[in-house]
């Protein structure tokens, strides 16, 4: 612990660190536009020089670390001066440079308001110009159709780079030329090929990459914020919602290192036009054919007219991904009453299951487990694609040298290397009995550990796959009293909580696949779908099908009534992340129309089939589900020590089949109703689909 | 002056066989196992006795450098980097070296690499040099073949050596810009701490040093540190390569002893000052990138490190530019600051942004067409620019507008004086108003 003197007053600050960190723990400002905590270090926009007694020049404190400090001529320790007249004339001379060239367009520039070249200007501008000469131009750049590029206003600090190089692990935005001509631009003007590309629009200093879809849009200081959770995944990551009005403007990260650390994915990000547009803002009933609109007591009627006459066995109802916790809640408490015991929150068709313990279905290392570990083995999962941070957080601990990764599946571009093992389940069953040289990988190392793929449960063979995968980790030893590095990679969002809360089949009760063959079969009266449209409708058949979402996809489409519900984004719900960790959505805007907070519609529900709920109140329904499940009152909290009995686990069937893993999404930006509704993300989906080459500089 | 006999580089001037034969003829790799065999600290005591100051520019004591090096290897190879990247205007030194004496550089390179526990070499040679690439090629080539370097050589220390040439930019002489360049990388100078002796090359142990610095090397050895430190001035030792161009009557490349008075430079080797000495009007002494000197300074001046450095201008590379009263010296300054700003690798701010800015005002104070106030401005930047940069470049671009601002204010305010008593309509002068 070396100690250091910052402007006269004596630290003791950690090894290893630098000198800007040490004065953050200080409490001293140091202004900054190249160095990010999570990104190398550049040391090129010379912002934060500081002066250290004995060196000739000022020093870039990003650059230098503690430990290169020597002491004093008498031991006394090292000195830092960051507030004397050196080091203001240095830090001004900066800024000036920095503005020299640096369009006077704030008016007009998307950044304004959360600017750090204008918030910087305030402390360390001189008020005029000295500059004379004229001003350099940089064309723009087509870089894809997220980013809206302005370049002159560009600083080159080059965060963006090292962002893509290093997170996103897409080595295609550089800086070419030299001098003061140096440019960042794609090769060829090529759009960014990344899912977490939108992150360095957040990452940019100044203005010159903002977001394509929100150009013009509003102004920060116009905006509400509301902090929320995402769901287009299960990871949970940590988000903010702007909103103006009734409308959401803008999504952006929140910082959370356990979580998402401070990216999300392109879908995430923009994703929010899709919840404009097809969206079910009043109740609608099927009449000889077609639906037609309908106030919410017709559609109620409608409903109990069918419900009334069914027999509990013969109602059936499949929670979709997005659903949160309370209407799963709620539904099920619904069909229970009911008599029904045919619920199900696995529209996939996955065969996991409450039963084994909760340390059967959960990442047990936690997301942040990846950067301590030092083996991985991936089973029938793309984390690209069903978890594009956790796959940035896999690539980031990879590129330290540490972290071996093995594949069983798709052999996909990962972002980082890997040893290909192999496509199917014998390959896994080949690790797991120790005659593929990666299960010596796994063995030896320290903390390994393995992440089954959602899709990889929701196979026939799906319990052979969970014992070979249960019998590798005990065979590596990646459970022990201080790591379990058994882990299962959900990819719905509302999966987690379902199986918490046992939206399940009831003893006797039907699952997803077999709800549809009965319902093809007209074995069913009624089926309950809380938005779920990833099923195949087809197989309803002729059952009388209630739909409750937000948006008009698969399931509304098939709808005999559409209950018009809210988004994530509309209300405050809880969502269990495939860590295990609770977590709730705030309400950023109100359901469009006469959408309603999904808990509520059940509940007003309920009432008219006769069966009320015992709450009627948000408090209320929380604290019923906090009665029977009392872990998920620990809001953001891991419940350590979740059961996994992997003796037990391995115990099953290993009878696999040959078909070979797929992985849980076929198209990262269409894989829910929301991102089936937006335009940008259509817009994603066709341009990976022509692999980039779709758009050019010129249709730009 | 520097005696026939003591005269390190004999075939300066390409008259002999710059080949192994002729080399040896003239001593080279002559005794040089004897040199190995006494061991590494006594090769680094001897160049340390001897006053060797590295010759690249900035003069630093090359036994200390290699000394940096760790003694005791933690499995990490070393390596010895070769700076041939010769650029700075007016320098011409090395390309004699490795076209007509390249025996001495590989030799030296040898005894360099024993010295700091390197098995490999790699010399960074000029993308322009295409000739003395070839023949430094051909050299090393011929050292292979006799066994001099390579695997299981004479001198029974392995050691391989690698030409590897640039591209042409300026600042992959900058010695980390060089190793990224080596590396395959963007030349783009790498941030110090840590230095090149601790993390250089691959990540590995790595001392870089000029080609005349290794070149002299094995002549220490030979003939001994005395004899070396017995030439020149106090901490200013040995024998140097100067580059004389400009206005002289015969411009040449000459070795002299340091610290030689400029007059008597100039007047035995370059046939005196073009119209005589009063006709001198200003000299930069060490390349483009130092302070000029004015013609009063340079009366009896010793070339060497310190002298110079104390009058805020350098040695350098020791390439001595001569300008006689003819000169346009803002013109020639603002042709400098072109460079500047055409070679800045565009890295970090100051120097990215400062030396166009230092362009563009010096080529109009070059017409005149400038306030006098904005000369004030101007040195200001140049202090804005020099020292707030990760590499020297920065320092380099600044200097030389302070030298002639320093020395030769008369001279632009006599311009701008000019130029607004004879501004035309299309070439007014700006009202200050429309300036600001």
């Amino acid at each position: 612990m070396p100690k250091i003197i910052i402007d006269g007053a004596e630290f003791e600050v950690a090894d290893g660190i630098t000198l800007i960190q040490a004065c953050e723990e200080a409490g001293v400002e140091i202004p900054r536009f190249c160095y990010h905590e999570r990104l190398s270090i550049a040391g090129n926009c010379r912002m934060c020089l500081v002066e250290v007694a004995g060196m000739p020049k000022p020093v870039a404190s990003c650059a230098l670390g503690v430990n290169d400090l020597r002491p004093g001529p008498n031991g006394e320790p090292p000195q830092i001066i960051t507030k004397s007249e050196t080091v203001r004339r240095a830090r001004e001379g900066v800024m000036e440079f920095l503005l020299i060239n640096h369009p006077l367009d704030c008016p007009i520039c998307d950044q304004g308001g959360e600017c750090d070249l204008q918030d910087q200007a305030m402390v360390y501008g001189v008020d005029g110009s000295r500059f004379a000469e004229n001003k350099r131009a940089v064309e723009d750049k087509y870089i894809g159709p997220l980013i809206k590029t302005i370049m002159t206003r560009c600083i080159h600090c080059t965060r963006c780079v090292r962002f893509m190089a290093e997170v996103a692990g897409v080595d295609e935005l550089g800086m070419t030329g030299r001098g003061e001509d140096v440019e960042i631009t794609t090769y060829l003007e090529r759009g960014m090929m990344s899912e977490l590309s939108g992150n360095v629009i957040d990452l940019c200093p100044v203005g010159a990459l903002t977001a394509k879809p929100y150009a013009f849009a509003a102004r920060p200081w116009e905006l509400r914020k509301t902090e929320s959770i995402d769901v287009m995944d299960a990871m949970g990551c940590n988000i903010r919602i702007d909103t103006r009005g009734r409308e959401v403007m803008r999504i952006l990260p929140r910082n959370h290192d356990d979580i998402n650390e401070e990216w999300i994915s392109d879908k995430t990000r923009f994703i929010w036009d899709g919840l404009r547009t097809q969206r079910l803002d009043q109740p609608y009933i099927r009449k000889s054919g077609k639906l037609r609109p309908a106030t919410w007591d017709e559609a109620f009627a409608a409903i109990a007219n069918k419900m009334k006459r069914a027999k509990g066995s013969r109602i059936a109802a499949i929670a979709g991904d997005l659903a949160g916790a309370e209407e799963m809640f709620a539904l099920k408490g619904l069909m229970t009453q009911l008599g029904s015991p045919n619920i199900d929150c696995r529209q996939d068709g996955s065969a996991i299951n409450a039963s084994k313990g909760r340390g059967a279905y959960l990442f047990n290392s936690r997301l942040a487990g990846i950067d301590e570990a030092d083996a991985l083995l991936l089973i029938g999962c793309n984390p690209r694609t069903e978890a594009a941070v956790l796959n940035a957080r896999i690539r980031v601990r990879w590129r330290t040298g540490a972290l071996k990764v093995g594949v069983i599946g798709q052999e996909a571009d990962l972002t980082y290397d890997y040893e290909y093992i192999g496509a199917g389940p014998l390959s896994l069953a080949e690790v797991a009995n120790a005659r593929h040289r990666f299960a010596k990988v796994l063995k030896s190392a320290k903390r390994p550990m393995l992440i089954l793929g959602s899709a990889a449960l929701a196979r026939r063979d799906s319990g052979a796959v969970m014992t070979l995968a249960a019998k590798l980790a005990a065979g590596t030893g990646m459970v022990s009293d201080e790591w379990n590095g058994f882990n299962v990679l959900h990819h719905a969002a509302s999966r987690v909580a379902g199986l918490d809360i046992g939206f399940l089949p009831a003893k006797g009760g039907l699952n997803t696949t077999r709800i549809l063959k009965a319902a093809k079969a007209g074995k069913l009266d009624v089926v309950y779908l809380l938005g779920a449209d990833e099923i195949d409708m087809e197989s309803l058949g002729r059952t009388f099908v209630i739909y409750q979402g937000s948006h008009g996809d698969a399931g509304a489409h098939r709808a005999d009534v559409i209950l018009p519900g809210a988004a994530y984004t509309e209300k405050s719900a809880l969502y269990v992340n495939t860590e295990g960790r609770p977590q709730i959505t705030e309400r950023a805007v109100f359901p469009p129309g006469d959408a309603r907070e999904d808990w509520t519609i059940l509940r007003a529900l309920s009432a008219i089939l006769g069966q009320p709920l015992p709450y009627d109140s948000l408090a209320g329904i929380r604290s019923a589900i906090y009665v029977t499940h009392p872990h998920l009152t620990q809001i953001d909290e891991v419940m350590s020590g979740a059961r996994l009995d992997l003796n037990k686990l391995a115990r099953g069937s290993t009878r696999i089949g040959k078909q070979p893993f797929s992985p849980a999404v076929d198209d990262f930006y269409l894989s829910n109703p929301i991102a089936r509704a937006s335009a940008v993300m259509g817009e994603l989906s066709a341009l990976m689909a022509n692999g980039a080459t779709g758009a050019t500089g010129t249709d730009g | 002056m520097l005696k026939d006999e003591d005269r390190i580089f004999r075939n300066l001037y390409g008259y002999e066989d710059p080949g192994l034969k002729g080399a040896k003829k003239r001593g080279a790799w002559d005794g040089t196992r004897k040199f190995l065999q006494k061991g590494r600290d006594w090769v680094i005591d001897e160049i340390k006795s001897s006053g060797l100051r590295g010759r690249g520019g900035a003069g630093f004591p090359t036994g200390l450098k290699w000394s940096f090096m760790p003694k005791i290897p933690d499995g990490r190879p070393h390596y010895l980097v070769v700076n041939a990247d010769e650029s700075e205007p007016g320098t011409c030194k090395d390309r004699e070296i490795m076209r007509h004496d390249p025996h001495l550089l590989i030799e030296g390179c040898l005894i360099a690499g024993f010295a700091m526990g390197a098995n490999t070499g790699y010399i960074y040679i000029r993308g322009e040099f295409i000739r003395e690439r070839e023949r430094l090629q051909a050299a090393i080539d011929e050292a292979y073949d006799a066994k001099l370097i390579g695997k299981n050589n004479k001198h029974d220390w392995d050691f391989d050596l690698y030409l590897h040439h640039g591209a042409g930019a300026y600042i992959c002489g900058e010695e980390t810009a060089l190793l990224e360049s080596l590396e395959g990388k963007k030349g783009q100078p790498r941030l110090k701490p840590p230095f090149p002796a601790n993390v250089g090359l691959y990540g590995a142990p790595t001392t870089v040093n000029n080609v005349e610095t290794i070149a002299v090397v094995p002549d220490i050895l030979r003939r001994g540190a005395s004899w070396f430190a017995g030439l020149g001035r106090p901490n200013n030792t040995g024998t140097k390569l100067f580059s004389i161009s400009g206005h002289v009557n015969r411009p040449c490349n000459v070795e002299e002893e340091m610290g030689i008075p400029l007059k008597e430079l100039l007047d035995r080797h370059a046939g005196g000052v073009r119209g005589g000495w009063d006709n001198l009007l200003t000299v930069i002494p060490g390349g483009s990138s130092v302070r000029c000197l004015p013609s009063d300074m340079c009366q009896n001046l010793y070339m060497d490190f310190d002298t110079l450095s104390a009058l805020k201008s350098g040695l350098g590379t020791a390439a001595v530019i001569v300008m006689d009263k003819s000169t346009d010296i803002i013109r020639a300054i603002a042709r400098l600051a072109y460079f500047y700003k055409h070679e800045s690798c565009g890295q970090c701010t100051p120097c990215r942004e400062g030396t166009g800015w230092m362009y563009r005002v010096l080529d109009r104070m070059a017409r005149g067409e400038a306030h006098k106030r904005e000369i004030d401005m101007l040195l200001e930047v140049t202090y804005q620019v020099e020292g707030h940069t990760i590499c020297a470049l920065g320092d380099a671009a600044a200097w030389p507008v302070q030298g002639l601002i320093t020395h030769f204010r008369h001279v632009i305010e006599e311009r701008i004086d000019q130029y607004s008593a004879n501004s035309k309509p299309e070439g007014a002068v700006r009202e200050p108003a429309a300036a600001e």
